[in-house]
């Protein structure tokens, strides 16, 4: 499973450092690194729904706050 | 508020601008040889002695905005009929000598070049002089002058010499690309090729990111510049002109310091790799110091390799104040990560090109890099940043002696000194224009309150580390 993160302007002032670093700390927990792969991406062109994040090609607005539970709904039950 | 320096800068913006224009359009081909006379219209000369030689000059400059002399590789090229072929004889004394009784100038020169003639006016014999100056120091009426061209006078590394025509040509061996002369020369004979036609076709072809993403990574001197404007609305521009989004070179730069501080304290000594000209400087005139130079990637490459590795298929441009990046492209190490390099005179050409008015766009943001990838525009900044990496990578058995060069005159000097081993500082910091790349020759404006600009722009940064700033990078 894919999930990448858009690390550009917009969501980086929305948060995008806080979702990575709890997703990358989500991963290591469930030990998940050789499962989900993240990476960054430049600008997914939905600035207004930032912070954007794909799983695979489906799109998700995630915050700093929901990044728990969008991985508890969308990448662990998914696997 | 104003948009350019100098009236030279205004006549190749407009140079630029016509052939954007007419690329945008598809119609640069049919009118690529009208474009003089569209820049300079009607029977009356505004600049020179008649519309005929200024119309032939704007040719070469349309030459030049089209690429220029492919044969040659260098990017800065002299303009042979624009040059005014300048007087430079040299120290000479003029008609403001009065012929004095106590000739300090004769007392002074070393050489004894002085001569009197019968009205007891001075003359220097050019066989004897050597140049040093001290009879122009000395002169109450200050009647002594040095005829030095402009060019030659910007040159500091003496790559610009009179040709057997008396134009200015340059010295491939020896010249960095720093584009001191182009800014300098006060006819606008020497000129940096333009790339501009390879970035309209790429935003052109990828039809606004549909068929690929254009990148454009732009340069945290950006900060100085545009100052009519906010920079959120020259990021919105280049979203408007088809690139798909704008990143931060600075933060590559975050990513430099980061390595360049590693590196740094594994190998005791090095000189900066940021600036492609002083890069370039090293290679040509010290090749014994170039295996000291960091093996890092420019700023500008290492955020460009990181948007490459990961969006398939990406494109990207650059956009600085620096006439030395658009050679620095094509080395083979940075070639496969950076598509085209342009500078900012460029895309305010570009942007009026489309007739985008950027102030009256909304702002967008811009803000990926930390306070210290940012300050990398001005002297200073880069050891600044380097000893910060230091400190964030928990380096303490290293203790930074920074030589921080303003200006390839300082480089030359630190250099020499490091050559000779008597140099104290185990890091050269080498920028070849003067303050840092706000004094680059590709900037709109040069002023005082430049550096001011860069340091309030890097405290506006939201990430205050490097390494937060490069923790989602990893």
């Amino acid at each position: 499973m894919k999930v990448t993160i858009c690390i550009g302007s917009s969501c980086h002032i929305k948060g995008s450092r806080s979702v990575v670093e709890q997703l990358q700390e989500l991963v290591a927990e469930n030990n998940l690194g050789d499962r989900v792969e993240l990476s960054g991406t430049f600008c997914m062109g939905k600035c207004q729904q930032g912070v954007c994040v794909t799983v695979d090609d489906r799109f998700f607005s995630v915050s700093p706050e929901t990044v728990k539970q969008f991985f508890e709904t969308e990448v662990m039950a998914k696997l | 508020m104003r948009k350019f320096d100098t009236k030279v800068q205004y006549l190749k913006y407009k140079v630029l601008r016509e052939v954007a224009r007419q690329a945008w359009n598809d119609t640069l081909l049919e009118n690529l040889i009208s474009i003089p006379e569209i820049i300079v219209p009607g029977k009356t000369p505004t600049m020179r002695c008649c519309v005929y030689k200024e119309r032939a000059i704007l040719g070469e400059m349309v030459k030049l905005a089209i690429g220029g002399d492919k044969e040659n590789p260098n990017v800065i090229e002299v303009i042979d009929i624009a040059c005014d072929e300048c007087p430079a004889a040299g120290y000479e004394i003029t008609d403001s000598c009065r012929g004095c009784l106590a000739h300090r100038c004769e007392e002074v020169c070393p050489r004894g070049a002085i001569t009197y003639d019968h009205n007891h006016t001075g003359h220097i014999d050019k066989e004897k002089c050597i140049e040093c100056g001290k009879c122009a120091s000395v002169c109450p009426y200050s009647a002594i002058v040095n005829r030095k061209r402009p060019c030659q006078n910007a040159c500091k590394i003496k790559a610009i010499y009179i040709n057997d025509e008396n134009a200015a040509s340059i010295d491939n061996d020896k010249c960095i690309e720093c584009g001191a002369c182009v800014y300098q020369c006060p006819f606008g004979a020497i000129m940096d090729k333009s790339y501009i036609l390879d970035v309209i076709d790429m935003l052109k072809k990828s039809e606004n990111g549909k068929n690929f993403k254009v990148y454009a990574v732009v340069a945290p001197s950006i900060s100085s510049q545009f100052s009519y404007a906010k920079l959120g609305q020259v990021v919105s521009g280049l979203k408007k002109i088809g690139f798909h989004t704008v990143v931060e070179a600075a933060l590559g730069a975050d990513m430099v310091a980061d390595a360049e501080s590693r590196e740094l304290a594994e190998k005791g000594f090095l000189t900066s790799s940021c600036c492609p000209a002083f890069v370039k400087y090293i290679k040509s005139a010290f090749p014994e110091m170039a295996e000291h130079i960091s093996h890092n990637l420019s700023p500008m490459a290492s955020i460009s390799k990181y948007i490459k590795e990961r969006h398939e298929n990406a494109k990207v441009v650059f956009i600085g104040p620096c006439t030395a990046k658009k050679s620095e492209v094509k080395l083979e190490t940075v070639k496969p990560y950076v598509d085209s390099a342009m500078t900012f005179e460029e895309l305010q050409a570009l942007f009026d090109s489309k007739d985008i008015d950027i102030t009256a766009l909304e702002e967008d943001v811009l803000n990926n890099a930390s306070y210290y990838g940012r300050i990398f525009a001005r002297s200073g900044g880069l050891s600044e940043a380097v000893e910060q990496g230091l400190r964030e990578n928990g380096i303490d058995d290293f203790t930074l002696e920074a030589c921080v060069c303003d200006g390839i005159e300082e480089c030359r000097s630190a250099l020499m000194k490091a050559k000779r081993n008597v140099l104290k500082a185990n890091f050269i910091e080498g920028m070849a224009c003067n303050g840092g790349c706000i004094g680059g020759a590709g900037c709109l404006t040069h002023g005082e309150k430049n550096k001011t600009q860069v340091d309030k722009y890097g405290r506006e940064a939201m990430e205050k580390n490097i390494s937060d700033a490069i923790s989602v990078l990893k």
